[in-house]
Protein backbone atom coordinates (compact mmCIF):
# COMPACT_ATOMS: atom_id res chain seq x y z
CA UNK A 1 0.00 0.00 0.00
CA UNK A 2 3.29 2.14 0.77
CA UNK A 3 4.44 2.41 -2.30
CA UNK A 4 1.31 2.65 -4.20
CA UNK A 5 0.68 5.50 -2.26
CA UNK A 6 4.21 7.13 -2.77
CA UNK A 7 4.35 6.23 -6.36
CA UNK A 8 0.83 8.47 -7.30
CA UNK A 9 2.05 11.03 -4.72
CA UNK A 10 5.18 11.33 -6.14
CA UNK A 11 3.72 12.69 -9.14
CA UNK A 12 0.63 14.07 -7.83
CA UNK A 13 0.78 15.62 -4.15
CA UNK A 14 -2.13 17.70 -4.47
CA UNK A 15 -4.11 14.79 -5.42
CA UNK A 16 -7.73 14.29 -3.01
CA UNK A 17 -7.21 11.77 -0.33
CA UNK A 18 -10.69 10.49 -1.20
CA UNK A 19 -9.46 9.91 -4.32
CA UNK A 20 -6.83 8.27 -3.58
CA UNK A 21 -8.67 6.28 -1.90
CA UNK A 22 -10.86 5.24 -4.10
CA UNK A 23 -8.47 4.76 -6.96
CA UNK A 24 -6.44 2.57 -4.68
CA UNK A 25 -9.36 0.42 -3.34
CA UNK A 26 -8.76 1.38 0.12
CA UNK A 27 -10.57 3.09 3.17
CA UNK A 28 -9.89 6.89 3.67
CA UNK A 29 -9.24 6.58 7.14
CA UNK A 30 -6.67 3.92 6.00
CA UNK A 31 -4.77 6.12 3.11
CA UNK A 32 -4.81 9.29 6.07
CA UNK A 33 -3.18 6.93 8.80
CA UNK A 34 -0.13 5.86 6.03
CA UNK A 35 0.04 9.25 4.99
CA UNK A 36 0.45 10.84 8.50
CA UNK A 37 2.84 7.64 9.82
CA UNK A 38 5.06 8.14 6.79
CA UNK A 39 5.17 12.18 7.81
CA UNK A 40 6.06 11.12 10.95
CA UNK A 41 9.22 8.19 9.96
CA UNK A 42 10.23 11.17 7.57
CA UNK A 43 9.83 8.88 4.55
CA UNK A 44 7.33 11.51 3.34
CA UNK A 45 9.83 15.17 3.72
CA UNK A 46 7.37 17.15 1.78
CA UNK A 47 4.75 18.18 -1.01
CA UNK A 48 6.87 20.42 -3.30
CA UNK A 49 5.78 21.99 -6.65
CA UNK A 50 7.48 21.15 -10.06
CA UNK A 51 8.34 24.80 -12.04
CA UNK A 52 9.29 25.15 -15.06
CA UNK A 53 11.15 29.08 -13.88
CA UNK A 54 12.12 29.74 -17.66
CA UNK A 55 8.59 30.09 -18.26
CA UNK A 56 8.57 32.97 -16.11
CA UNK A 57 10.43 36.55 -15.85
CA UNK A 58 12.34 35.60 -12.46
CA UNK A 59 16.00 34.98 -13.92
CA UNK A 60 17.57 32.03 -12.32
CA UNK A 61 20.70 30.12 -12.77
CA UNK A 62 20.91 26.44 -11.66
CA UNK A 63 24.65 25.10 -11.21
CA UNK A 64 25.74 21.75 -10.58
CA UNK A 65 29.33 21.60 -8.91
CA UNK A 66 31.62 18.78 -8.05
CA UNK A 67 33.64 19.30 -5.00
CA UNK A 68 36.81 17.03 -4.19
CA UNK A 69 37.37 16.89 -0.56
CA UNK A 70 39.90 15.41 1.91
CA UNK A 71 37.80 13.51 4.71
CA UNK A 72 38.44 14.23 8.59
CA UNK A 73 39.09 11.69 11.08
CA UNK A 74 35.85 10.28 12.52
CA UNK A 75 33.75 12.00 10.51
CA UNK A 76 34.18 11.36 7.44
CA UNK A 77 32.49 13.69 4.70
CA UNK A 78 29.82 14.38 7.01
CA UNK A 79 31.37 17.70 8.85
CA UNK A 80 32.23 18.82 5.20
CA UNK A 81 28.35 18.59 3.94
CA UNK A 82 26.88 19.64 6.72
CA UNK A 83 28.68 22.89 6.12
CA UNK A 84 27.74 23.38 2.60
CA UNK A 85 24.07 21.92 2.99
CA UNK A 86 23.65 24.86 5.95
CA UNK A 87 23.91 27.67 3.20
CA UNK A 88 19.94 28.40 2.06
CA UNK A 89 21.22 28.62 -2.14
CA UNK A 90 22.40 25.15 -2.03
CA UNK A 91 19.39 22.79 -3.48
CA UNK A 92 21.27 19.48 -2.72
CA UNK A 93 24.50 17.83 -1.72
CA UNK A 94 24.92 14.39 -2.71
CA UNK A 95 28.18 11.47 -2.01
CA UNK A 96 29.22 10.30 -5.17
CA UNK A 97 31.43 7.19 -5.92
CA UNK A 98 34.08 8.14 -8.98
CA UNK A 99 36.22 11.14 -9.63
CA UNK A 100 34.97 13.61 -7.02
CA UNK A 101 33.20 13.44 -3.80
CA UNK A 102 30.12 15.61 -3.31
CA UNK A 103 27.47 17.05 -6.17
CA UNK A 104 26.44 19.97 -5.12
CA UNK A 105 23.66 21.53 -6.82
CA UNK A 106 23.25 25.22 -6.19
CA UNK A 107 20.34 28.03 -7.44
CA UNK A 108 21.20 31.42 -7.68
CA UNK A 109 19.89 34.72 -9.11
CA UNK A 110 22.76 35.43 -11.69
CA UNK A 111 25.96 33.35 -13.27
CA UNK A 112 27.76 36.22 -10.63
CA UNK A 113 26.11 35.17 -7.44
CA UNK A 114 26.84 31.67 -8.37
CA UNK A 115 30.42 32.29 -9.07
CA UNK A 116 30.86 34.13 -5.86
CA UNK A 117 29.50 31.95 -3.21
CA UNK A 118 31.86 29.26 -5.40
CA UNK A 119 34.96 31.08 -5.32
CA UNK A 120 33.50 33.18 -1.67
CA UNK A 121 32.43 30.58 0.30
CA UNK A 122 32.22 26.98 -0.99
CA UNK A 123 36.33 26.70 -2.09
CA UNK A 124 37.59 28.42 0.59
CA UNK A 125 36.18 25.69 3.36
CA UNK A 126 38.56 23.55 5.44
CA UNK A 127 39.02 20.36 3.34
CA UNK A 128 37.56 21.39 0.40
CA UNK A 129 40.50 20.64 -2.58
CA UNK A 130 38.75 21.91 -5.64
CA UNK A 131 35.67 22.38 -7.35
CA UNK A 132 34.59 22.27 -11.19
CA UNK A 133 31.39 24.17 -11.39
CA UNK A 134 28.94 23.46 -14.54
CA UNK A 135 26.01 26.22 -15.34
CA UNK A 136 22.67 24.08 -16.59
CA UNK A 137 21.66 25.97 -19.90
CA UNK A 138 18.86 23.88 -20.71
CA UNK A 139 16.26 21.48 -18.42
CA UNK A 140 14.50 18.95 -21.04
CA UNK A 141 13.27 16.37 -17.94
CA UNK A 142 13.13 16.76 -14.50
CA UNK A 143 12.09 14.34 -11.57
CA UNK A 144 10.65 12.20 -14.30
CA UNK A 145 8.65 15.35 -16.00
CA UNK A 146 9.55 16.28 -19.83
CA UNK A 147 9.88 19.85 -19.98
CA UNK A 148 10.21 20.27 -23.54
CA UNK A 149 6.85 19.15 -24.52
CA UNK A 150 3.26 18.78 -23.98
CA UNK A 151 1.93 15.52 -24.23
CA UNK A 152 -1.01 15.00 -27.30
CA UNK A 153 -3.75 12.24 -27.44
CA UNK A 154 -2.83 11.42 -31.12
CA UNK A 155 -5.06 7.90 -30.99
CA UNK A 156 -8.01 7.84 -33.42
CA UNK A 157 -11.07 8.75 -31.64
CA UNK A 158 -13.18 5.18 -31.91
CA UNK A 159 -11.45 2.12 -32.50
CA UNK A 160 -11.38 -2.26 -31.93
CA UNK B 1 -21.65 -4.43 -66.86
CA UNK B 2 -22.31 -6.83 -64.37
CA UNK B 3 -21.31 -6.93 -60.46
CA UNK B 4 -17.55 -7.40 -59.84
CA UNK B 5 -18.57 -7.99 -56.50
CA UNK B 6 -18.42 -11.46 -54.43
CA UNK B 7 -21.97 -11.67 -52.31
CA UNK B 8 -20.04 -12.88 -49.52
CA UNK B 9 -18.39 -9.32 -49.50
CA UNK B 10 -21.43 -7.42 -50.05
CA UNK B 11 -23.61 -9.42 -47.27
CA UNK B 12 -20.88 -8.65 -44.31
CA UNK B 13 -21.96 -5.24 -42.58
CA UNK B 14 -19.82 -2.83 -41.89
CA UNK B 15 -18.42 -2.20 -38.27
CA UNK B 16 -20.24 -0.63 -35.71
CA UNK B 17 -17.45 1.17 -34.10
CA UNK B 18 -16.60 2.51 -37.42
CA UNK B 19 -19.83 3.64 -37.82
CA UNK B 20 -19.85 5.92 -35.02
CA UNK B 21 -16.14 7.04 -35.57
CA UNK B 22 -17.49 8.73 -38.27
CA UNK B 23 -19.77 10.51 -36.62
CA UNK B 24 -16.90 11.54 -33.69
CA UNK B 25 -14.26 12.44 -35.88
CA UNK B 26 -16.56 15.41 -36.81
CA UNK B 27 -16.63 16.92 -33.77
CA UNK B 28 -13.13 18.23 -33.38
CA UNK B 29 -13.70 19.04 -29.61
CA UNK B 30 -15.15 15.99 -28.33
CA UNK B 31 -14.18 13.76 -25.64
CA UNK B 32 -13.64 10.61 -26.16
CA UNK B 33 -14.04 7.38 -24.47
CA UNK B 34 -14.44 5.22 -27.02
CA UNK B 35 -11.34 4.41 -27.80
CA UNK B 36 -10.09 0.70 -27.74
CA UNK B 37 -6.09 1.09 -27.58
CA UNK B 38 -3.63 2.14 -24.43
CA UNK B 39 -2.88 5.78 -23.93
CA UNK B 40 0.45 4.88 -23.12
CA UNK B 41 3.61 5.12 -25.44
CA UNK B 42 5.09 1.63 -26.45
CA UNK B 43 7.93 1.81 -23.41
CA UNK B 44 10.85 3.66 -24.99
CA UNK B 45 13.80 0.65 -24.78
CA UNK B 46 11.19 -1.33 -27.16
CA UNK B 47 10.87 1.91 -29.18
CA UNK B 48 14.92 1.52 -29.23
CA UNK B 49 15.38 -1.98 -30.27
CA UNK B 50 13.08 -1.00 -33.15
CA UNK B 51 15.37 1.76 -34.25
CA UNK B 52 18.16 -0.19 -34.00
CA UNK B 53 17.37 -3.00 -36.21
CA UNK B 54 16.53 -0.48 -38.72
CA UNK B 55 19.76 1.21 -38.03
CA UNK B 56 21.50 -2.08 -38.29
CA UNK B 57 19.79 -2.72 -41.46
CA UNK B 58 17.13 -5.55 -40.80
CA UNK B 59 14.70 -4.88 -43.12
CA UNK B 60 14.13 -8.27 -45.22
CA UNK B 61 11.58 -10.44 -44.40
CA UNK B 62 11.97 -12.91 -41.65
CA UNK B 63 11.11 -16.49 -41.96
CA UNK B 64 7.06 -17.49 -42.65
CA UNK B 65 6.49 -18.31 -39.30
CA UNK B 66 8.75 -15.05 -37.78
CA UNK B 67 11.88 -14.48 -35.72
CA UNK B 68 13.26 -17.95 -33.96
CA UNK B 69 14.30 -15.72 -31.35
CA UNK B 70 11.24 -14.45 -30.44
CA UNK B 71 8.96 -17.62 -31.23
CA UNK B 72 11.16 -18.79 -28.28
CA UNK B 73 10.28 -16.02 -26.04
CA UNK B 74 7.42 -16.49 -26.81
CA UNK B 75 7.35 -20.13 -26.19
CA UNK B 76 9.06 -19.30 -22.64
CA UNK B 77 6.64 -16.51 -22.02
CA UNK B 78 3.35 -19.10 -22.02
CA UNK B 79 6.29 -21.61 -20.15
CA UNK B 80 6.42 -19.15 -17.14
CA UNK B 81 3.25 -17.79 -17.32
CA UNK B 82 0.63 -20.92 -17.79
CA UNK B 83 3.22 -23.59 -17.45
CA UNK B 84 2.73 -25.37 -20.71
CA UNK B 85 5.38 -25.67 -23.22
CA UNK B 86 5.01 -25.15 -27.11
CA UNK B 87 7.68 -25.99 -29.74
CA UNK B 88 8.92 -22.62 -31.16
CA UNK B 89 9.71 -24.43 -34.33
CA UNK B 90 6.30 -26.09 -35.09
CA UNK B 91 4.06 -24.90 -32.55
CA UNK B 92 4.17 -21.18 -32.85
CA UNK B 93 3.49 -18.62 -35.52
CA UNK B 94 4.03 -15.01 -35.81
CA UNK B 95 1.36 -12.81 -37.25
CA UNK B 96 -0.08 -9.23 -37.99
CA UNK B 97 -1.54 -8.59 -35.51
CA UNK B 98 -4.22 -10.76 -33.49
CA UNK B 99 -6.22 -10.06 -36.07
CA UNK B 100 -4.68 -12.29 -38.50
CA UNK B 101 -4.38 -14.85 -36.18
CA UNK B 102 -8.16 -15.09 -35.61
CA UNK B 103 -8.55 -14.91 -39.62
CA UNK B 104 -6.09 -18.18 -40.48
CA UNK B 105 -7.23 -19.83 -37.65
CA UNK B 106 -10.43 -19.92 -38.91
CA UNK B 107 -9.27 -20.39 -42.71
CA UNK B 108 -7.29 -23.62 -41.62
CA UNK B 109 -10.06 -25.24 -39.24
CA UNK B 110 -13.07 -24.61 -41.18
CA UNK B 111 -15.25 -26.62 -43.97
CA UNK B 112 -17.87 -24.76 -45.61
CA UNK B 113 -21.14 -24.92 -42.90
CA UNK B 114 -19.14 -26.07 -40.08
CA UNK B 115 -20.61 -24.45 -37.21
CA UNK B 116 -18.33 -21.21 -35.15
CA UNK B 117 -19.87 -20.80 -31.85
CA UNK B 118 -19.32 -16.89 -31.46
CA UNK B 119 -20.33 -15.71 -27.55
CA UNK B 120 -21.50 -12.18 -27.97
CA UNK B 121 -20.76 -9.38 -26.78
CA UNK B 122 -16.86 -9.55 -28.22
CA UNK B 123 -15.26 -8.13 -30.68
CA UNK B 124 -15.75 -7.30 -34.03
CA UNK B 125 -13.99 -9.31 -36.59
CA UNK B 126 -14.69 -12.97 -35.17
CA UNK B 127 -18.22 -13.26 -37.34
CA UNK B 128 -17.27 -11.74 -40.72
CA UNK B 129 -14.13 -13.68 -40.72
CA UNK B 130 -16.15 -16.91 -39.92
CA UNK B 131 -18.21 -16.17 -42.46
CA UNK B 132 -15.04 -15.60 -44.99
CA UNK B 133 -13.96 -18.86 -44.14
CA UNK B 134 -17.46 -20.61 -45.29
CA UNK B 135 -17.78 -21.29 -41.76
CA UNK B 136 -21.67 -20.46 -39.99
CA UNK B 137 -21.65 -18.48 -37.19
CA UNK B 138 -23.78 -19.13 -34.43
CA UNK B 139 -23.98 -16.78 -31.12
CA UNK B 140 -23.94 -17.11 -27.71
CA UNK B 141 -25.73 -14.54 -26.36
CA UNK B 142 -23.88 -13.49 -22.57
CA UNK B 143 -25.28 -12.60 -19.52
CA UNK B 144 -25.38 -9.56 -17.32
CA UNK B 145 -26.25 -11.94 -14.46
CA UNK B 146 -23.34 -14.02 -15.34
CA UNK B 147 -21.06 -11.05 -15.81
CA UNK B 148 -20.80 -12.13 -19.19
CA UNK B 149 -18.95 -15.39 -18.58
CA UNK B 150 -19.99 -18.34 -20.98
CA UNK B 151 -21.56 -20.86 -18.90
CA UNK B 152 -21.22 -24.76 -19.78
CA UNK B 153 -25.26 -24.90 -20.17
CA UNK B 154 -24.84 -21.71 -22.35
CA UNK B 155 -22.35 -23.43 -24.31
CA UNK B 156 -23.88 -27.32 -24.15
CA UNK B 157 -27.13 -26.11 -25.74
CA UNK B 158 -25.82 -23.84 -28.78
CA UNK B 159 -23.75 -27.39 -29.33
CA UNK B 160 -25.26 -29.27 -32.72
CA UNK B 161 -23.97 -32.11 -34.73
CA UNK B 162 -21.94 -29.25 -37.12
CA UNK B 163 -20.27 -26.98 -34.12
CA UNK B 164 -16.43 -27.55 -35.09
CA UNK B 165 -14.88 -24.57 -32.85
CA UNK B 166 -15.67 -21.98 -29.98
CA UNK B 167 -14.33 -18.82 -30.27
CA UNK B 168 -13.11 -17.94 -26.30
CA UNK B 169 -12.95 -13.93 -26.28
CA UNK B 170 -11.68 -13.41 -22.54
CA UNK B 171 -10.55 -10.76 -20.99
CA UNK B 172 -13.50 -9.60 -23.23
CA UNK B 173 -13.42 -6.62 -25.15
CA UNK B 174 -15.81 -5.25 -24.64
CA UNK B 175 -17.68 -6.16 -21.33
CA UNK B 176 -14.33 -6.50 -19.29
CA UNK B 177 -15.71 -9.81 -18.45
CA UNK B 178 -12.67 -12.26 -17.10
CA UNK B 179 -13.20 -16.01 -16.67
CA UNK B 180 -11.64 -17.83 -13.88
CA UNK B 181 -10.14 -20.96 -13.72
CA UNK B 182 -13.74 -22.49 -12.39
CA UNK B 183 -15.60 -21.34 -15.12
CA UNK B 184 -13.12 -22.72 -18.15
CA UNK B 185 -12.70 -25.86 -16.14
CA UNK B 186 -16.55 -26.06 -16.73
CA UNK B 187 -16.85 -25.41 -19.85
CA UNK B 188 -13.79 -27.37 -20.68
CA UNK B 189 -15.57 -30.73 -19.53
CA UNK B 190 -18.51 -29.56 -22.63
CA UNK B 191 -15.38 -29.11 -25.35
CA UNK B 192 -14.02 -32.41 -24.25
CA UNK B 193 -17.23 -34.35 -24.13
CA UNK B 194 -18.65 -32.67 -27.71
CA UNK B 195 -15.34 -33.05 -29.42
CA UNK B 196 -15.16 -29.52 -30.63
CA UNK B 197 -12.19 -26.91 -30.88
CA UNK B 198 -11.24 -23.67 -29.48
CA UNK B 199 -9.76 -20.54 -31.24
CA UNK B 200 -8.87 -18.51 -27.36
CA UNK B 201 -8.36 -15.01 -28.05
CA UNK B 202 -6.06 -14.20 -25.22
CA UNK B 203 -4.99 -10.54 -26.40
CA UNK B 204 -6.13 -8.96 -22.94
CA UNK B 205 -4.15 -11.60 -20.81
CA UNK B 206 -1.77 -9.20 -19.29
CA UNK B 207 -4.41 -6.83 -18.22
CA UNK B 208 -6.81 -8.71 -15.47
CA UNK B 209 -7.42 -7.56 -11.74
CA UNK B 210 -8.58 -10.40 -9.78
CA UNK B 211 -5.16 -12.69 -9.97
CA UNK B 212 -3.34 -13.72 -12.73
CA UNK B 213 -4.72 -15.00 -16.09
CA UNK B 214 -5.61 -18.60 -16.55
CA UNK B 215 -5.81 -19.51 -20.21
CA UNK B 216 -7.64 -22.77 -21.34
CA UNK B 217 -4.62 -24.44 -22.61
CA UNK B 218 -3.97 -25.18 -19.09
CA UNK B 219 -6.48 -27.42 -18.08
CA UNK B 220 -6.02 -31.18 -18.75
CA UNK B 221 -6.34 -31.81 -22.52
CA UNK B 222 -7.30 -28.82 -23.94
CA UNK B 223 -3.80 -27.90 -25.42
CA UNK B 224 -4.40 -30.19 -28.11
CA UNK B 225 -7.68 -28.72 -29.38
CA UNK B 226 -6.84 -24.65 -29.26
CA UNK B 227 -5.93 -22.14 -30.88
CA UNK B 228 -3.96 -19.67 -28.47
CA UNK B 229 -3.56 -16.32 -29.38
CA UNK B 230 -2.13 -13.22 -28.41
CA UNK B 231 -0.39 -10.21 -29.37
CA UNK B 232 1.71 -7.66 -28.29
CA UNK B 233 -0.67 -4.35 -28.85
CA UNK B 234 -2.69 -4.35 -25.59
CA UNK B 235 0.01 -5.10 -22.94
CA UNK B 236 3.09 -3.41 -24.11
CA UNK B 237 1.21 -0.46 -25.84
CA UNK B 238 2.24 -1.54 -28.97
CA UNK B 239 -1.03 -1.42 -31.44
CA UNK B 240 0.13 0.53 -34.30
CA UNK B 241 2.99 -2.02 -34.29
CA UNK B 242 1.02 -4.99 -36.03
CA UNK B 243 2.23 -7.75 -34.21
CA UNK B 244 0.59 -10.99 -32.54
CA UNK B 245 0.67 -14.23 -32.27
CA UNK B 246 -0.90 -18.26 -32.73
CA UNK B 247 0.06 -20.80 -30.48
CA UNK B 248 -1.38 -24.36 -31.71
CA UNK B 249 -0.89 -28.08 -32.33
CA UNK B 250 1.50 -28.66 -35.33
CA UNK B 251 -1.40 -30.07 -37.30
CA UNK B 252 -3.45 -27.09 -37.31
CA UNK B 253 -0.40 -25.09 -36.68
CA UNK B 254 1.11 -26.44 -40.32
CA UNK B 255 -2.36 -25.34 -42.20
CA UNK B 256 -2.83 -21.87 -40.87
CA UNK B 257 1.35 -21.32 -41.91
CA UNK B 258 0.96 -22.11 -45.64
CA UNK B 259 -2.11 -19.57 -45.83
CA UNK B 260 -0.47 -17.01 -43.68
CA UNK B 261 2.73 -17.84 -45.92
CA UNK B 262 0.25 -17.14 -48.82
CA UNK B 263 -1.43 -14.13 -47.61
CA UNK B 264 1.05 -12.43 -45.57
CA UNK B 265 4.18 -13.86 -45.99
CA UNK B 266 5.63 -12.55 -42.74
CA UNK B 267 4.91 -10.28 -39.76
CA UNK B 268 6.91 -6.95 -39.77
CA UNK B 269 10.59 -7.47 -39.25
CA UNK B 270 10.96 -3.87 -37.33
CA UNK B 271 8.24 -4.86 -35.10
CA UNK B 272 9.19 -8.32 -34.61
CA UNK B 273 12.77 -7.18 -33.06
CA UNK B 274 11.03 -4.42 -30.93
CA UNK B 275 8.78 -7.56 -29.78
CA UNK B 276 12.17 -9.62 -28.64
CA UNK B 277 12.82 -7.17 -26.43
CA UNK B 278 9.12 -6.26 -25.00
CA UNK B 279 9.14 -9.94 -23.86
CA UNK B 280 12.62 -10.09 -22.65
CA UNK B 281 12.57 -6.80 -20.38
CA UNK B 282 9.04 -5.66 -20.60
CA UNK B 283 7.95 -6.94 -17.02
CA UNK B 284 7.80 -3.73 -15.34
CA UNK B 285 6.34 -1.97 -18.27
CA UNK B 286 3.24 -4.18 -18.49
CA UNK B 287 2.76 -3.66 -14.19
CA UNK B 288 3.12 -0.16 -14.25
CA UNK B 289 0.42 0.29 -17.02
CA UNK B 290 -1.88 -2.81 -15.39
CA UNK B 291 -1.26 -0.85 -11.94
CA UNK B 292 -1.87 2.27 -13.97
CA UNK B 293 -5.37 0.72 -15.47
CA UNK B 294 -6.63 -0.34 -12.18
CA UNK B 295 -6.81 2.52 -10.11
CA UNK B 296 -8.78 4.01 -13.87
CA UNK B 297 -11.22 1.05 -13.12
CA UNK B 298 -11.74 1.47 -9.71
CA UNK B 299 -12.02 5.27 -10.22
CA UNK B 300 -14.55 4.46 -12.82
CA UNK B 301 -16.86 2.09 -10.91
CA UNK B 302 -16.83 3.94 -7.86
CA UNK B 303 -18.42 7.46 -10.01
CA UNK B 304 -20.73 4.93 -11.67
CA UNK B 305 -21.93 4.26 -8.32
CA UNK B 306 -22.41 7.69 -6.85
CA UNK B 307 -24.16 8.26 -10.15
CA UNK B 308 -26.77 5.06 -9.45
CA UNK B 309 -25.45 3.71 -13.36
CA UNK B 310 -25.85 -0.13 -12.73
CA UNK B 311 -22.55 -1.31 -14.23
CA UNK B 312 -21.49 -4.93 -12.77
CA UNK B 313 -17.45 -4.93 -11.69
CA UNK B 314 -14.91 -6.28 -14.71
CA UNK B 315 -12.07 -7.62 -13.73
CA UNK B 316 -9.99 -7.52 -17.30
CA UNK B 317 -8.94 -5.59 -20.25
CA UNK B 318 -9.48 -1.45 -20.23
CA UNK B 319 -13.18 -1.48 -20.56
CA UNK B 320 -16.57 -1.12 -18.20
CA UNK B 321 -20.02 -2.10 -19.71
CA UNK B 322 -22.72 -0.37 -17.88
CA UNK B 323 -26.26 -0.58 -18.28
CA UNK B 324 -28.20 2.14 -19.57
CA UNK B 325 -31.77 0.17 -19.68
CA UNK B 326 -33.86 2.59 -17.32
CA UNK B 327 -33.30 5.49 -19.80
CA UNK B 328 -35.79 3.74 -22.10
CA UNK B 329 -33.25 4.28 -24.90
CA UNK B 330 -31.15 2.29 -27.49
CA UNK B 331 -27.47 2.17 -26.58
CA UNK B 332 -26.82 3.79 -30.26
CA UNK B 333 -29.73 6.88 -29.22
CA UNK B 334 -28.20 7.40 -25.87
CA UNK B 335 -24.55 7.26 -27.43
CA UNK B 336 -25.68 9.79 -30.12
CA UNK B 337 -27.57 12.08 -27.64
CA UNK B 338 -24.56 11.68 -25.68
CA UNK B 339 -22.35 13.18 -27.96
CA UNK B 340 -24.45 15.83 -29.26
CA UNK B 341 -25.47 17.35 -25.85
CA UNK B 342 -22.18 17.10 -23.61
CA UNK B 343 -19.77 16.21 -26.60
CA UNK B 344 -18.83 12.32 -25.01
CA UNK B 345 -17.93 9.93 -27.30
CA UNK B 346 -18.89 6.73 -26.45
CA UNK B 347 -19.31 3.04 -28.02
CA UNK B 348 -22.99 1.85 -28.22
CA UNK B 349 -23.21 -2.11 -26.73
CA UNK B 350 -24.71 -2.83 -29.99
CA UNK B 351 -21.78 -2.30 -32.35
CA UNK B 352 -20.10 -6.04 -30.46
CA UNK B 353 -23.30 -8.09 -30.51
CA UNK B 354 -27.16 -7.33 -30.33
CA UNK B 355 -27.24 -8.66 -26.96
CA UNK B 356 -25.00 -5.48 -26.14
CA UNK B 357 -28.28 -3.77 -26.46
CA UNK B 358 -28.56 -1.76 -23.55
CA UNK B 359 -25.33 -1.33 -22.36
CA UNK B 360 -22.15 1.12 -23.65
CA UNK B 361 -18.96 0.33 -23.88
CA UNK B 362 -16.45 3.07 -22.07
CA UNK B 363 -12.86 2.85 -22.25
CA UNK B 364 -11.00 3.41 -19.68
CA UNK B 365 -7.48 3.95 -21.92
CA UNK B 366 -7.20 7.68 -20.76
CA UNK B 367 -5.79 9.73 -18.11
CA UNK B 368 -7.45 9.97 -14.53
CA UNK B 369 -8.06 13.83 -15.48
CA UNK B 370 -9.38 13.04 -18.80
CA UNK B 371 -11.63 10.64 -17.05
CA UNK B 372 -12.71 13.03 -14.54
CA UNK B 373 -14.10 15.50 -17.07
CA UNK B 374 -16.15 13.13 -19.23
CA UNK B 375 -17.23 11.28 -15.72
CA UNK B 376 -18.98 15.08 -15.30
CA UNK B 377 -20.54 15.37 -18.26
CA UNK B 378 -22.31 11.61 -18.40
CA UNK B 379 -23.06 13.03 -15.07
CA UNK B 380 -24.94 15.87 -15.90
CA UNK B 381 -26.53 14.04 -18.66
CA UNK B 382 -28.00 11.11 -17.15
CA UNK B 383 -29.20 13.66 -14.03
CA UNK B 384 -30.93 15.77 -17.03
CA UNK B 385 -32.39 12.62 -18.54
CA UNK B 386 -34.29 11.44 -15.25
CA UNK B 387 -35.29 14.58 -14.51
CA UNK B 388 -37.29 14.36 -18.03
CA UNK B 389 -38.11 11.26 -17.46
CA UNK B 390 -39.96 12.11 -13.95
Amino acid sequence: MREQILAIIEKNSRIDMRELAVILGAEEITIANELKAMEEEGIICGYHTMIDWEKTSIEKVTALIEVRITPQRGQGFDNIAERIYKYPEVNSVYLISGGYDLLVTLEGKSLKAVSSFVSDKLSTLEGVLSTATHFILKKYKDHGTILAKKYEDTREKVSP
Amino acid sequence: MRSPLADKAVAIKPSGIRKFFDIVSEMKDAISLGVGEPDFDTPWHIRDEGIYSLEKGRTFYTSNAGLKELREEISGYIKRTQDISYDPVHEVLITVGGSEAIDIALRAMLNPGEEVLIPQPSYVSYEPCAILADGRPVIIELKAENEFRLTAEELRSAITDRTKVLILPFPNNPTGAIMEKQDLEAIAEVIREKDIFVISDEIYAELTYKGKHVSIISLPGMKERTVLINGFSKAYAMTGWRLGYACAPAQIMEQMLKIHQFAIMCGPTTSQYAAVEALRNGDDDVAMMRESYNQRRRFLMHAFKEMGLECFEPYGAFYVFPCIREFGMTSEEFAERLLAEEKVAVVPGTAFGDCGEGFLRISYAYSLENLKLALGKINAFITRLRSEKK
